[in-house]
């Protein structure tokens, strides 16, 4: 499904790509997520505080802003993987469908089934392409059927047609834009609710990046996303909701704050926060 | 995909629960296998300890063995010879250890590097018995067992051990520091001598310090080349000297508990040694690993 | 360049201790030819000399070692890696290597004195009681020296060195490899057995080949505690020895028609060191899944 004839355009301000698009119906929208003061804090480092958002079902929320404003940090949040880090502290309220994902008793194995994660760097594993796919699955038990359920996870990634031939090959011997894809075949293998992607294109190259947009427009039918990104356009491109995260500097401390969420055409368009404004048209960051 | 989704539990709950449990067994092996490990250090150290408690007295320290090998006496004969058996095995690998590791770090082609040190590493593993073995065949067949021939035996013990701690040290110098001096026209030679081997000091006296640590526990290469000798104090290195892992190791073998309380009082000593030096020495190379900035 | 002097030297050190070993070894070999490999009987009186129960005896007495150490050894290198909190990482990582710096006499000591009583009253007779019926486990030895102790003791040698390889290799498996499998929703065992343990395979088998090598070489401590048998049976308590012990506790004393089947036992078993330390090392060099990862 690569598609040579995409277009990257480069130099359209983020407003106009925003303004082609149309506003998501949200009133009617399940709500996936809802955050409520979320805060994170390493040892005495506060990352992000007072964060308030809700993420809605099938659509692809966007995280923009400048570096270090915590958007990584967020999202890590929302499949625990912060638990990760032994110096990780959260604050504040995280429901999911209505759970509390750092409730008594919650266990972060079973919130990582339903959340999957595609990292910055394409992370395949030393194996084959099919093995690659096939782990999660066998480690969930789903051992039925699993040629279908490879297949059709590649499918979904877009990748199948590229190495149908070839699954017994080490998955390190794909290129990283392929690969890439490979990790979201992994991601999907086992059937998610949500996809998180970590900036899941800033380490490959323009062509690469385009065909993961364009399947980011086929994966939200079946996937909530959620997507971090430093670049602007692309937010504008593929996201339907777009969270503009900041740093807040006083006296007496610094944090990565949420300094506005709202339809990406509006949030490009007519921003409310002049932070915002200064941002999408370029004045800063 | 349905209006909306069905609650899924985020609890550890069926198969999960299964997998739950796995996990902490796995765990609980993991944790007592270091547990293991500690307790057979410890049962090992404080049973030396206790049992070297009776025969530890300065005149143990300072006294040579009983003339007809009864109680009373020490060891003083054999500490002096495993000082001097060491010390010479020393001044022997570590001056050839640090050219080799100048060689494979700062001139080898890598096509010439990669069989030298294969063959380091080979040597490395060596069963010990055979090194002494090899030095029996050149050395003292013919002639006498003497302490030199037992440190020519240490040195090729402790060789592969100072090249490679000194090929470590000299691949922590960054490479700026060379190519500054080549930029000032200084020779290859002279940037070596003049440059990186002084920033390396202490990197190489430390792996020197664990190359003797070792030696100076080996009992199998001294037992061909300095094993027969008399208990009489003396620092004459062309006849074997007593030592201190020979005696560990012939007290053991006999059915004198006397002998025995001796053996553990050696056996405490040459323990602390070991431990004083290789501790000491993996701290300071962990501070000179530090003070290169990496 | 004298520097390249000392690297060649140190490959033509090796060569050379093995050409002299085995003539050392060459009357014998040449008396007995290679018949001695499967010749079972060790008698001086009735000068009937043959090397196949020593072999027997490295063979069993290792496989001892490396059954028990194997799993030891990787699920120390795991806890310390994956489960421990991080203060108490450095500590009992240190307390492991202190494990390897004991010297072999030492340990030898123990294993003769403590280790040896306490298998003979307790963990032999209950051994033989309940799992009896199992050849192996035959009747105790009332001394407590025997293939059994001298396993446990190179066991407690070979554990460090194949935990602190395995150690090194965990450490190096990418962070994203290990976060990739997490976020899919795996248990840390299951990270652990998926993930890490197939990436590092190769490098656990060549610490386990390395940790053979050392339990093969290893003369003293083995002799101490083995009991000096020369029959083959299958009774893991009976008396035996192995190659390198035999050499050690036979040489001195032995006329010149032992001493040369001991040196044809000493050149068996330097050929027997080389193999498995050149095959470590190849496998090393030759095969690494995690090569391309990066």
């Amino acid at each position: 499904m690569m598609n040579d004839n995409v277009t990257i355009p480069v130099d359209v301000a983020p407003v106009e790509i925003a303004q082609e698009r149309g506003a998501p119906e949200t009133a009617q929208r399940e709500v996936v997520f809802d955050v409520r003061d979320l805060g994170v804090h390493y040892g005495s480092t506060t990352a992000i505080s007072g964060v308030n958002l809700e993420i809605y079902r099938n659509l692809i929320t966007a995280m923009i802003g400048p570096s270090g404003c915590g958007k990584s940090t967020f999202i890590r949040c929302l499949n625990r993987m912060n638990d990760l880090v032994p110096s990780a502290r959260v604050t504040g309220n995280l429901m999911y469908r209505g759970q509390d994902i750092y409730g008594e008793g919650v266990d972060p194995v079973a919130v990582r089934r339903q959340i999957g994660m595609v990292f910055q760097r394409p992370n395949p594993f030393p194996k084959s392409i099919y093995d690659n796919v096939a782990w999660g699955p066998r480690v969930l038990g789903l051992k039925k059927r699993l040629d279908e359920r490879v297949e059709k996870a590649l499918r979904g990634a877009a990748l199948w047609e590229e190495v149908k031939d070839r699954l017994k090959r080490s998955a390190l011997s794909l290129s990283g834009g392929q690969q890439q894809r490979l990790c979201i075949a992994r991601a999907i293998a086992i059937e998610p609710d949500v996809l998180l992607l970590d900036e899941p294109a800033s380490a490959l190259d323009p062509i690469a990046t385009a065909a993961i947009e364009e399947l980011m427009h086929d994966l939200k039918r079946d996937y909530t996303i959620v997507i971090v990104t430093h670049n602007m356009q692309q937010a504008a491109r593929v996201a339907d909701m777009t969270a503009f995260f900041s740093l807040e500097v006083d006296e007496s401390h610094r944090s990565g704050v949420l300094v506005e969420y709202d339809n990406t055409d509006r949030l490009f368009t007519n921003p409310s926060d002049k932070r915002t404004e200064d941002y999408v048209t370029g004045r800063f960051g | 995909m349905a209006a909306a989704t069905p609650q899924v539990s985020l609890r550890a709950t069926g198969s999960l629960r299964r997998r739950r449990i796995v996990n902490k067994i796995m765990e609980g092996v993991g944790t007592a296998a270091a547990l293991l490990a500690v307790a057979v250090l410890v049962v090992v150290t404080v049973s030396v300890a206790v049992r070297a408690a009776p025969a530890l007295s300065w005149d143990f320290l300072t006294q040579p063995p009983n003339l007809f090998g009864g109680p009373g006496g020490g060891i003083s004969s054999a500490i002096i010879g495993s000082a001097l058996i060491v010390g010479m095995a020393t001044a022997l690998a570590l001056p050839v250890g640090v050219l080799i590791a100048i060689y494979l770090t700062e001139f080898a082609p890598r096509a010439v590097a990669a069989p030298i040190q294969l063959a380091l590493d080979v040597l490395n593993g060596l069963p010990t018995i055979v090194v002494g073995i090899f030095v029996y065949g050149i050395l003292v067949i013919g002639h006498l067992q003497s302490a030199y021939a037992g440190a020519v035996a240490l040195s090729i013990v402790m060789l592969p051990l100072v090249s490679r701690a000194a090929q470590e040290t000299l691949l922590l110098v960054p490479s700026a520091l060379r190519e500054a001096s080549l930029a000032l026209g200084v020779s290859r030679w002279r940037t070596v001598v003049g440059v990186i081997l002084p920033t390396t000091f202490g990197g190489i006296m430390t792996g020197a310090v664990l190359a003797v640590a070792r030696a100076a526990g080996e009992t199998a290469p001294l037992l061909f080349t300095c094993s027969i000798f008399s208990p009489d104090v003396s620092t004459d290195v062309t006849k074997a000297l007593p030592n201190i892992p020979v005696l560990i190791f012939t007290y053991s073998e006999q059915p004198d508990p006397a002998l025995h309380e001796q053996a553990w009082g050696a056996a405490l000593v040459l323990m602390v040694f070991v431990l004083v030096a290789s501790l000491g020495a993996k701290a300071l190379l962990a501070r000179s690993r530090r003070k290169l900035g990496r | 360049m004298i520097t390249a002097v000392a690297a060649f030297g140190s490959v033509f050190l090796l060569g050379w201790i093995v050409w002299k070993v085995i003539n050392l070894a060459w009357p014998a070999i040449d008396k007995y030819g290679l018949a001695f490999i499967t010749e079972d009987t060790w008698d001086p009186v009735k000068r009937t000399f043959g090397a196949l129960p020593f072999i027997y005896g490295t063979a069993v007495s290792s496989l001892i070692a490396l059954v028990i150490a194997t799993p030891l050894a990787i699920g120390i290198a795991l806890w310390l890696t994956e489960l421990a909190p991080r203060g108490v990482r450095g500590i009992v990582g240190s307390l492991v290597e202190v494990l390897a710096a004991i010297p072999s006499v030492v340990l030898g000591l123990w294993g003769i004195l403590v280790l040896g009583p306490f298998l003979a009253q307790h963990l032999e007779p209950w051994l033989h009681e309940h799992l009896g019926f199992i050849p192996i486990f035959g009747p105790p030895s009332p001394t407590g020296t025997g293939l059994f102790t001298a396993g446990l003791i190179l066991t407690i040698m070979v554990v460090p060195i194949v935990a602190s390889i395995c150690r090194e290799l965990f450490l190096q498996v990418p962070n994203e490899l290990e976060e990739g499998a997490l976020a899919l929703g795996s248990t840390r065992w299951e990270m652990v057995r998926g993930v890490i343990l197939p990436a590092t395979r190769t490098g656990i088998a060549a610490a386990i080949i390395l940790g053979l090598g050392r339990a093969l070489g290893e003369a003293i401590a083995v002799t101490q505690v083995i009991g000096g048998g020369t029959q083959i049976s299958s009774n893991i308590f009976g008396p035996s020895d192995t190659l390198a012990s035999k050499i050690a506790a036979s040489y001195q004393g032995a006329d010149p028609i032992e001493q040369s089947s001991l040196l044809y036992l000493a050149a068996i078993l330097l050929v027997i060191g080389l193999i498995a330390n050149f095959g470590a090392q190849i496998i090393v060099r030759r095969f690494d899944p995690l090569r391309d990862a990066h």
